[in-house]
Order: structure tokens, then sequence, then C-alpha cells
């Protein structure tokens, strides 16, 4: 009768223990190993603005720092994680959700950006108010509308759930967590998301695979005419602030709320026209689904805002005009700016997915 | 031309300096340092601050009624001003003080040359570098809540609480100065002289008292209406706020050798 009762009570904890187990190894089970790492610099691109003086990257590092991306964790109900509104298909922008979906069914006012050569940029988010690529994550984990955590918060988790200690040693030679070293780790992550092999640097830097199309080249050349003073090349933005006449009178403040000048109102930072393709729907706000809806705009939608930027208002004509011809010709060059290889980037994706792939091999 | 000039002026400051940083002479005796334990005292009104005190309020300059829920302040790059006149940086001088933290009120500033010293000089917040420097750590940690993820930064003097002049929701008062870049610059210095010369030497812990009155923010170049201005983080009104406490936030106490 004992005896049997031992082997009733030994199969219950080996069944609580191996599915307790099977759970966590799922979540938090990554045993791979780290990707060779290192920052280049592509030929056809400037020097980055990040110096990764005191953060280079590493193997170790750029691992912790891709788990910390898709850990939920970082959430107050741990419900989201930096990839639920940056998703990797989409150029870690937020395919078809016009603004950011936090915690609690929170919406947000603006639209994810996507995360790409991010080392190049001095000024982040919409606005700019952020200044360093390492602190640029702490946005989304604070703003109660976001991840709506505490960086204490944060850092507690993470000591207290395995295999962090573990990764932070690896990293960063002790088990050491503090908000540093996230961020750090974060930024080795996020630098490392280099996208620079479309068609279009192809083109550039005259490698297989770069022959455009006559419809390619004439939208590239109408591209240079048209669109380049903002959209600068290599990056296809200038990284400035400015209004494209949305709204007469903008919803946003946009840059003021950083500068508090009434001429930075209804402003905001150009984005990059790299793979634009995948990130739709567009604008700070998402209010164009799609990139015709964005080339209409330009042709016949831009008002006379107050702080109008006066490229958009030359000659007395307001935004640029296209025919539907050019429409299509500029479609085609900005579709040249997608890159297939950084979308699938293995390194870049969910280390779960990598974990449950080595599982079934 | 006028560019590489620029340049060849740097090469040659950059060599100056190297040859300078060159460690002392043989022969000569090597610098020993000492400490400084510094005491916080907060007050406001004439009395010492007591977070949370619904019994009696505080009065502002202006005659506004408030209670204080919270006070936290940085100071950095501590200088002291040596006898002849020289100012001697202490590197990675910075200091956190919260009132609801009693065991902030007392700092120590390490690693000072022996010798005997006039004065201090010190940043009130965060330098400029560190507050466009990448992630920190100590208690420059943004998770000390003194860092502004959104317009990133750091809150250099951060005070609220409720006053029943305020219009803000539930009576609020919530001053968070911070901002190191113009127009809306907020980075202040306090310069004074000690009472009586302070002397540093190993071994020893001298101690200076420091006065911080918490009532500074609202009076000085602008007496603060709190049905006026009750809100600021960062912008204008907190230059107005910064440009207040400038002078009075700070004074020093006693010193004893």
């Amino acid at each position: 009768m004992k005896a049997k009762l031992v082997v009733i009570w030994g199969l219950l904890v080996f069944v609580i223990g191996s599915t307790a187990f099977n759970y966590a190894s799922k979540r938090r089970f990554y045993n791979f190993p780290a990707d060779s790492i290192s920052f280049k610099v592509p030929s056809n691109f400037p020097k980055p603005v990040y110096d990764f003086k005191d953060n280079p990257v590493t193997a170790n590092g750029f691992k912790l720092g891709r788990i910390l991306f898709y850990d939920p964790l970082l959430s107050k109900d741990k419900s989201i994680s930096c990839a639920n509104c940056h998703q990797s298909f989409a150029a870690f922008a937020n395919l078809d959700h016009a603004v950011s979906h936090g915690t609690d069914e929170c919406l947000g006012t603006r639209n994810a950006p996507p995360l790409f050569n991010l080392a190049w940029q001095k000024e982040f988010m919409w606005d700019g108010g952020v200044h360093h690529i390492e602190v640029s994550p702490m946005n989304a984990m604070t703003n109660p509308c976001e991840m709506a955590t505490d960086l204490n918060t944060i850092t507690k988790r993470l000591q207290q759930t395995e295999p962090y200690p573990a990764l932070f040693k690896a990293a960063f030679g002790s088990t050491e967590i503090n908000s540093q070293r996230a961020f750090r780790a974060l930024a080795q992550f996020t630098s490392m998301l280099v996208s620079a092999n479309s068609k279009y640097d192809k083109y550039i830097r005259k490698e297989a695979g770069g022959d455009f199309t006559a419809e390619e080249t004439a939208g590239y050349e109408l591209f240079k005419q048209k669109c380049s003073t903002c959209h600068q090349e290599p990056l296809f933005t200038d990284l400035t602030y400015r209004s494209n006449g949305l709204d007469l009178k903008p919803d946003d403040i946009g840059r003021d709320s950083i500068t508090h000048l009434e001429t930075d109102r209804g402003k905001f930072r150009v984005p990059s026209l790299r793979n634009i393709e995948l990130t739709k729907p567009y604008m700070h706000d998402g209010r164009f689904s799609t990139l015709k809806e964005v080339l209409q705009h330009y042709d016949a939608g831009v008002k006379p805002a107050a702080n109008l930027d006066p490229a958009l208002h030359q000659n007395n004509i307001y935004g640029i005009k296209l025919t539907t011809v050019e429409q299509r010709q500029l479609t085609a060059f900005l579709k040249t700016l997608t890159d297939p290889d950084f979308i699938n980037d293995k390194r870049f994706q969910s280390p779960e997915l990598q974990t449950q792939l080595k599982t079934i091999h | 031309m006028k560019k590489q000039l620029i340049f060849l002026a740097c090469i040659l400051f950059a060599a100056v300096s190297v040859t300078n940083a060159k460690p002392p002479k043989k022969g000569l005796k090597e610098i020993k340092q000492g400490n400084l334990s510094l005491h916080f005292k907060n007050v406001v009104d004439g009395k010492d601050l007591k977070l949370n005190d619904s019994v009696s309020l505080y009065k502002n300059a202006n005659g506004d009624d408030f209670k204080v829920t919270a006070f936290k302040y940085y100071i950095s790059n501590v200088s002291l001003i040596a006898k002849n006149g020289e100012k001697v940086a202490i590197p990675d001088s910075y200091f956190l003080v919260n009132a609801a933290d009693s065991g902030s009120l007392d700092q120590q500033v390490t690693n000072i040359p022996e010798g005997k010293y006039t004065g201090i000089s010190f940043t009130i917040g965060v330098d400029s570098l560190r507050n466009f420097a990448g992630a920190q750590t100590g208690v420059l940690d943004p998770a000390k809540g003194m860092f502004w993820s959104w317009n990133s930064g750091y809150i250099f003097v951060k005070l609220e609480g409720e006053s029943p002049k305020s219009t803000a929701k539930k009576n609020r008062l919530t001053f968070h100065i911070g901002g190191a870049k113009n127009p809306n610059n907020t980075i202040r210095t306090f310069t004074q002289k000690f009472p009586k010369t302070l002397k540093i030497a190993d071994g020893k812990l001298p101690e200076l008292e420091l006065v911080t009155d918490a009532g500074a923010l609202f009076k000085g170049k602008k007496t603060v209406d709190f049905a006026k201005l009750n809100f600021t983080m960062g912008g204008p009104n907190s230059v107005v706020v910064a440009d207040n406490y400038a002078d009075g936030l700070f004074r020093l106490g006693k010193v004893k050798n």
C-alpha cells in the first residue's frame, strides 16, 4: 500500500515537474550558441554616430540583447515584448497598426517606427526626444500606454529569472543585473540591425542583382529630383524635423513637445524610405495605409499648415506634383529599397523560434 | 585653411595636455588624498522640511500654502577652491539627495588632494555631457526616477506636493526641473566661500553642512504663484524656477575640521 502511494506521488511529481520544465523551456531555454557577430559599416554608408566605445558588440552581448528584445517580461503584465510593435517581417515596424498597442489594450498616439540603421541616428522617436540609442528603449518600457513598467521592476524580474544571471555573466563578466547592462545589451542588438542589402544598394555598389528596370531607373531619377531634399541617400532621411502639411492644425504638436518652440509645432522626423514597402501604415500617426495614398498626399493633399516645410511650397504650389505615370515609377523605385536579406536574417528573429527549430532538428 | 589651423591647434593642445598629465617626477612626494563628509539639511519656510506634513502647511514667498510630498536633487562636478585660488575638480562626483531617504542626506566626497580649502563649487543638476551620454549606472541610473525617457535627460531638481491654490488635478504641484539644451538649459552652478578654512587630510573626515531650501524654487528672480505655475517638466517654466533657485537653493552651514 505504502509502496503504491510512493509510486503515485512519484509519478505525480514527475508529471508536474516535466510539464513545468517543458513550459519553462518554451519560454526561456536559450540554449543556442551565440551567433558570430561584428558591426560592419556598409561601403556605401557614412561613419556611424554610435561609437560602441563603452559597449563593443560581442556575441554574448548581442545574444542577451536579442533575448531581451523578444521577452514580454519587460512589460507590466508580461504580455508584450519589444517585438510586439517591432516585427522582423515588417522591418521592425508594426504591420497594419496605425498606432502602437500597449498593455491593457491601451492605444498610443504614434506609429511604431521601423528599427534599422539606428547606429547612424543621433536622435530617436518621431519627435527626436531621445538622443542616445542606449536609452531609447526606456521610452516604451515606462510609457503607461506601452509596456507600462519601470526599470526597477524590470531589473528585479531579470535577477529572479533563469537563465538571465548566466546570460548577463556571459555578456558582461558578472551576474550583476542593472539597467545600464540591460540597455547596453539591447543596444548591441538594435545597433546590429543594419539594412544595406536592398536592390538599390546592389545597384549603387555595382553588385550582382543590382540591375534596375527602365521603370525603376526612371523612378530613381524622379526621386533624386523631387524627394531627395529630405530623404537623403544612403539613409534615405536627412534626420531633420519637418512638417509635410498633413493637417492645417496638427493634433500632435510633434517636435514642439521637445523643443518648446512654436516654429517646431507639427514637425516630425523625416522617416527613412528603406524597406518602405514593408512598413505600412505610414506617417507619424499611421494615417495612410498604402504608398499610393502617400504619393497622392504629396501630389494633391499637402495643406498650408503654419510650419509647412518650404520644400513643399515652391512657386506658389503646395506639395510635389506627380502624374500617375510618375507615381508608378516612383513606387517601382521605392520597392528597390526593400531588403529581403535583412528581414530574413535569422540572427534578428525570435530566439524562441531558433530554440524550437533546434529541438525539432 | 581655417579648419586645418583649428585641427593643428587641437593637436598641439592635446600634445601639451598629454605632457602635463605625466605623473610627477621621482623624488616628489605623491600627493595624499582625503575625504569630506557632506551633510544635507533640507529646509523650507524657515523650518526643517518634513514630507507629507498635512498638519502644518508651508508658505511660499507668494503666501500660498503648500505641502511637499517629494524632494530630490542632484549635485555634480564638485570642485574645492584651494587657498591659492586654484579650483580642484573632484572626478566622478555625482550625488543624489532624496528627502524620503535619510541615508542620502549624508554623503562623502572622496579622493580630494590634501590641503586647505576656502570654498566649494558644484553643478546643481547633472553636467551636460552625462545628459547626452548613453545608459549610466550608480546614482545616475535612470532607475532612480530622475530621468526623462521621452525627452532624454536628467531631472535636476524634483519637488512634488499639493497646494490649495494649485489649479492642477488634486491641487498637485509638479516641479521637475531639468534640460541641458539651449534655450531651456537649466544647469546652474553654485559657488560659495566656507565660513572657515576646510582642511583635507588623509585619515581625517571633516564635515560640511549644506542647507537646502526647497522654498528657493519659488522666489528670487520671479515669485511663483501656484495658481499660475504649478506644473513644469522642462521648458521655459523650468528655466524660471532654475533662475530662482540658482542663488538660494544652497547655503553653506557649519564646517567641522
